[in-house]
């Protein structure tokens, strides 16, 4: 990691909003400063501030112009930020969510097997052996950016979109999975699925992940698989064990 | 609790209000309102909570009635209306009687209209808000025979009052800040941006409009690798084959294509109401002078409540004459409330 490195940019986005911005590419360093600057920002309660989100390499704090001010919220962030270390946190919580692999849920698994040098079969078990961590939510409402897999999983964008895939699609590229929350196109391939809604709007709870959470996947059978789909009793077979 | 029945809806009527701020880090853009001025002008005229319920009618209206007679207005896009025929003053209050038929036709001037009926519509909140957000999936478009629930007029016999709204239907020049990628255009692109001539397309809904121009498309210089990062509705983005989006109030909250800058605030009512072809242009402000222009819905709804004039109105126009309080000088205000 280069660029994060260097002290990190405090940019407008808004004129409500600054970012604090760790590195222009993606990095599990940069990723990690982001989570926990966005922490040590919420935990400040800083007057006026609005809202704090992360996303993949920055956090965004929202203020009210009313109560506060740019260079008021600067002056803070700066503050925070010499205080602030990559603490590489533990985390909280531990998801594990069944997962169907087989040939009717995972139309371009063996395409993105052979992208990494893998055969399905080794790609499968890659992605059940790796704890992958919430590294950011965002696109659609819930929808956790997953990462990061190994070195060989570095896959682009496909050229062309998927028109649309099923809620709960496993999709991945570059090094990172998203469980798909939304019917929308993407260029990312589609490799497996779960039963697992990211999102609920209409419970007291309706979003199923925080940034840091750690996920890991297990494969089951399409007939297994297709029994958790029509039990309606648990979210898609998912299991959360609170760690700390 | 009063019934509003819509006897026919336009394509693109669902419920609105000012959104569900706070959600972002979770990928839920706050949403409400595509043209929030527009409810705020409804409640300055009613006298009412900004916060309640409207019905946001994109390019054309429909067809209501209400079961229980009650204050109204509409404002937002200038759609010609009337109450059986009897025809309805844009950014005024009316009063609509119960089963009086309320018609409201296509947009004249541009696009998102809003009914807000003094009582507010009164469905269910979900996640602390009625507002409809068609990405996320909360809430659906209304369709012809639908009923809502709608709350109480809160001050029935208040006097009319009429408002003269800001000007926000031609588009015109659009004042944009930078954000954190303006760097990654060269100065001749930002140059080349800020000079051209755009139209708003054809294509546009509540998440975002596409701009058209002639001429090049706007690439960015140096890596096409950098990292999604987070989204504020007015952000101009740079799509894969160079065509520039405005981003609105149901915009993703994370994106990857690059943003050139943002439109503020108090200038994107005007992107929002710019209808197809009407033209558009940008123009660079700095950070210092946006903030100037940052202001609070709640001082905005004061200076607009400020901006209200009573109606005076000829008595022989007033349909529900009789309705009114037209002797006694004090009144307890409910009297139409009481058995």
């Amino acid at each position: 990691m280069t660029d994060s490195d260097s002290p990190p940019d405090l940019l407008p986005l808004g004129v409500d909003g600054v970012l604090v911005r760790f590195a222009r590419h993606m990095s599990e360093d940069a990723n990690a400063h982001a989570l926990g600057f966005r922490d040590l920002v919420q935990d400040a309660a800083l007057p006026g501030v609005t809202e704090v989100a992360s996303s993949l390499v920055s956090v965004r704090v929202g203020f009210d112009p009313e109560k506060t001010n740019r260079s008021t919220i600067t002056d803070a962030l700066k503050l925070l930020l010499t205080q602030h270390k990559t603490t590489n946190d533990s985390p909280r919580r531990l998801w594990r969510i069944p997962a169907a692999f087989g040939t009717d849920f995972a139309p371009q698994l063996d395409e993105v097997a052979a992208l990494a040098g893998l055969t399905p079969q080794q790609a499968v078990a890659q992605i059940e052996a790796t704890q992958l961590r919430v590294i950011a939510i965002g696109f659609a409402p819930g929808q956790p950016y997953l990462g990061m897999l190994p070195d060989h999983w570095n896959i682009p964008r496909q050229t062309a979109l998927t028109k649309s895939l099923p809620r709960g699609a496993l999709i991945t590229a570059v090094r990172q999975l998203i469980i798909w929350a939304a019917d929308a196109p993407t260029g990312w391939r589609h490799i497996g699925q779960t039963a697992f809604r990211v999102y609920l709007p209409e419970t007291s709870t309706p979003f199923a992940f925080e940034p840091g959470d750690m996920v890991q996947f297990q494969a089951v059978s399409d007939t297994d698989f297709r029994a958790i789909q029509t039990n309606t009793d648990t979210n898609g077979g998912a299991t959360c064990e609170v760690l700390r | 609790m009063a019934i509003l029945t819509v006897h026919t809806a336009g394509p693109g009527l669902t419920v609105q209000d000012l959104g569900r701020p706070g959600w972002k880090a979770q990928g839920l853009s706050t949403g409400g309102a595509a043209d929030p001025v527009a409810l705020l002008e409804g409640a300055a005229l009613l006298g009412v909570a900004p916060t309640d319920a409207v019905i946001e009618m994109m390019g054309y209206g429909g067809t209501f009635s209400v079961d229980e007679g009650m204050r109204f207005a509409l404002t937002g896009a200038m759609m010609q209306a009337d109450i059986d025929g009897d025809p309805v003053l844009h950014n005024t209050t009316h009063f609509l009687p119960a089963g009086a038929k309320l018609t409201i036709r296509s947009a004249q001037k541009g696009v998102y209209g809003y009914l807000r009926l003094a009582g507010g519509v009164a469905t269910d909140p979900i996640m602390d808000s009625r507002a409809t957000h068609l990405t996320a999936g909360i809430g659906a478009r209304l369709q012809t025979g639908d009923a809502l629930p709608v709350g109480p007029d809160p001050d029935r016999v208040r006097a009319p009052q009429k408002l003269t709204a800001a000007d926000r239907f031609s588009g015109g020049t659009i004042r944009i800040m930078p954000g954190p990628q303006t760097d990654f255009f060269n100065a001749e692109t930002i140059d080349r941006f800020c000079a051209t001539p755009f139209k708003r397309s054809q294509s546009g809904n509540r998440q975002g409009i596409r701009l058209e121009h002639d001429g090049a498309q706007f690439g960015i210089s140096g890596s096409l690798t950098h990292v999604s990062d987070l989204i504020v509705p007015g952000d101009i983005q740079i799509a894969g084959e160079g065509v520039p989006y405005i981003l609105l109030a149901e915009c993703q909250t994370i994106g990857g294509y690059p943003r050139i800058g943002s439109v503020i605030p108090a200038d994107l009512p005007k992107i929002v109401q710019a209808a197809p072809g009407t033209p558009l242009r940008f123009q660079f402000i700095t950070v210092a002078q946006a903030d100037t222009t940052a202001t609070s819905q709640y001082a905005q709804l004061r200076a607009l409540t400020k901006m209200c004039q009573p109606v005076v109105r000829d008595p022989h126009d007033i349909a529900d004459l009789l309705g009114y309080q037209l002797i006694s000088g004090a009144t307890p205000g409910d009297d139409l409330e009481r058995p």
